[in-house]
């Protein structure tokens, strides 16, 4: 098995993870979390893909790397208009999940609310 | 390189709301509405030079940023989904923040509120990624703009700061962020099996292979929650429906239908050949299914924005209609024809029909202090122009003539009933009747006499009644200009470009 192959499995997985936690987990800090493993595992990629690309004189692809960079500095704002959104939300509910501030819990056509 | 005259206004286009917004974040304070307000018709202005430089003549724009050709630069292009966005966009945006210097003006004297400086600065924010975005011809370059659609779109859901909006805006998030981490992951796969992520450049390397179904399903997935297709649309109706009336008609007119082009882009130009009949009947079927839950669900509601926003998740389902009636049996692929006509022109005349509906439904809020359709006794009486607004979007919605949503089901019946796909017909029909449904029963309500005396009455604006009704009005109207003797041009155009290296 190559290093190229090893990294790309290791990124595969950690798409996979980070996309059982985001789905699975109701808490929102670790939905985040997921979401960033998620990301995470997708720049591996990257890095993989620019190293698949290499020529003889350049190390990789350029192009996929400065992709990467760009998509951790929009990976890094989403999370922090996350958590931004998220301290309010404590601030305000106490609570850091969506059930219980959910309008699922009340339904849309409740009377009163 | 050849590059048209007239290129550089693309960049302009998406840039110049930007800019505003920089100086409105700067200069701040009491000049945040005026600033605002004053760059619009020079924003419109360009919409409409561009729409008119490309419409008429059936030619895209095409623009490199810094003269580098793609594969190592970045294309802009106005095609014709690009004019009538970038013309939807400019005239709904305009509407919204004409309607919305009542409710965020810092007037002279008061304190400023952080919540009348974010709304402009988010609005202008909306208005330069959504020009980015049916702008760009970069897979990544596009991942980038709906990335700021989502960041510009998300605050504006809790800019009043209440629990419940909050948590409608985290949800809206999370949605939003599994869809574009997932259309990103589909990127770099097409990157890594064909070196490009330039549309053009993709559409003549891609390859029926297993890297292409999965990086096509993974972008479509993730577009499919941003545009909240029925049975992801779970975070649509408490946000739209949570959101100030002004920014309820940007989100629902006009953010959830920037992941829907990046779909029609991806099908339509990107990968054609690749869809099966199976794939094109699934995309229509979540559509059908999206129509009857959000009509249904709109007849259920006891309050107006709530249902509004359902009507959105419904009338979402219309648009994907265009992609099992696009499907040519005989050469096996997706062709850019009516149906495709008969889905823009559904987008364009939703955008301004449901605009004009959620302004409508704040006034209504405003003058009522409440907007539960079961107490709209009296409205007829006392908002008569607002709910004349709120009919003519319905008309419209549901498909009388000869409103612009006519012109797009006719075209959409049509094509039906060519390709011998009687059943999505039908879904067209009924639809057309659950939405009548809730529509009537809305109107019904408010023509009633008020069961008690309404005597806590707040004045409105008649100038933002004016606003709701014109925008209205454009979505009755573009029936008159579509089926007119205008023919409309083609929307996709393909084949080599110029300028572009093959």
């Amino acid at each position: 098995m190559t290093t190229v192959t090893l990294f790309g499995l290791c990124g595969a997985a950690l798409v996979g993870l980070g996309l059982y936690v985001l789905l699975t987990h109701p808490q929102l800090l670790r939905k985040l979390i997921g979401f960033n493993l998620l990301g995470s595992g997708i720049f591996l990629i990257f890095g993989v893909i620019a190293r698949r690309g290499a020529w003889s004189t350049v190390g990789g692809d350029p192009v996929p790397q400065a992709l990467a960079i760009t998509g951790i500095v929009v990976a890094f704002a989403a999370t922090a208009l996350v958590v931004a959104l998220l301290l309010r939300l404590f601030d305000e509910t106490g609570t850091a999940t969506l059930d219980t501030a959910s309008p699922r819990r009340s339904p849309p056509g409740d009377k009163g609310s | 390189m050849v590059t048209p005259p007239h290129g550089a206004w693309l960049v302009f286009a998406a840039a110049w709301p930007l800019l505003v917004m920089l100086l409105v974040i700067v200069m701040g304070r009491h000049h945040a509405a005026r600033l605002a307000l004053l760059s619009m018709p020079v924003g419109l202005a360009v919409a409409i030079l561009i729409a008119a430089a490309v419409l008429p003549a059936g030619t895209p724009l095409v623009y490199h940023v810094g003269g580098w050709l793609p594969p190592l630069g970045i294309g802009l292009q106005a095609d014709g989904i690009s004019a009538l966005m970038l013309l939807t966009t400019a005239g709904v945006i305009c509407g919204a923040g004409l309607y919305a210097r009542a409710d965020f003006a810092s007037l002279p004297g008061a304190p400023e509120t952080r919540r009348s400086l974010v709304f402009w600065v988010l609005l202008l924010a909306v208005w330069s990624a959504m020009n980015l975005v049916v702008l760009s011809r970069d897979l990544f370059n596009l991942y980038v703009a709906l990335e700021l659609l989502t960041f510009a779109a998300v605050p504006l859901v809790c800019l009043d700061g209440r629990a419940e909006t909050l948590a409608a805006a985290l949800r809206y998030l999370v949605f939003a962020l599994l869809g574009s981490v997932l259309y990103l992951l589909g990127a770099v796969l097409l990157y890594g099996s064909y070196g490009t992520l330039d549309i053009a450049l993709l559409a003549a390397r891609v390859q029926p292979e297993h890297a292409t179904w999965l990086a096509a399903a993974l972008m479509t997935a993730g577009l499919l929650a941003k545009t909240a297709l029925f049975p992801l649309h779970l975070w649509l109706p408490p946000a739209h429906a949570g959101a100030p009336a002004a920014a309820s008609a940007v989100l629902s007119a006009l953010v959830v239908k920037g992941s829907f082009v990046l779909v029609i882009r991806l099908w339509f130009e990107v990968m054609p050949g690749l869809w099966s009949l199976s794939a094109t009947q699934f995309l229509g079927a979540l559509g059908a299914a999206a129509i009857f839950y959000g009509s249904i669900m709109a007849l259920r509601q006891q309050r107006l924005k709530l249902m509004i926003a359902y009507s959105t998740v419904g009338q979402i389902g219309y648009l994907f209609l265009v992609f099992p009636l696009a499907f040519d049996l005989a050469s096996q692929q997706l062709q850019a024809g009516i149906a495709l006509t008969g889905g823009m022109l559904q987008l364009v005349s939703h955008a301004f029909a449901k605009a004009g509906m959620f302004l409508a439904a704040g006034l209504v809020a405003v003058s009522l202090g409440h907007d539960r359709v079961a107490d709209l006794g009296g409205l007829a009486r006392r908002l008569p122009i607002s709910l004349f607004a709120f009919g003519l979007a319905g008309v419209s919605l549901v498909g009388l003539p000869p409103s612009g949503g006519f012109a797009a089901k006719w075209l959409l019946l049509s094509v039906a009933l060519d390709t011998g796909q009687w059943w999505w017909a039908v879904v067209l029909v009924l639809g057309g009747l659950l939405t009548g449904g809730y529509l009537v029963l809305v109107l019904v309500r408010a023509m009633e006499p008020p069961a008690a005396p309404l005597a806590e009455a707040r004045p409105v604006a008649r100038w933002r009644e004016m606003i709701a009704l014109a925008l209205s009005l454009c979505a009755l109207l573009l029936g008159l200009v579509a089926l007119g003797p205008l023919e409309l041009p083609p929307m996709i155009v393909t084949g080599a470009l110029p300028g572009v290296a093959p």
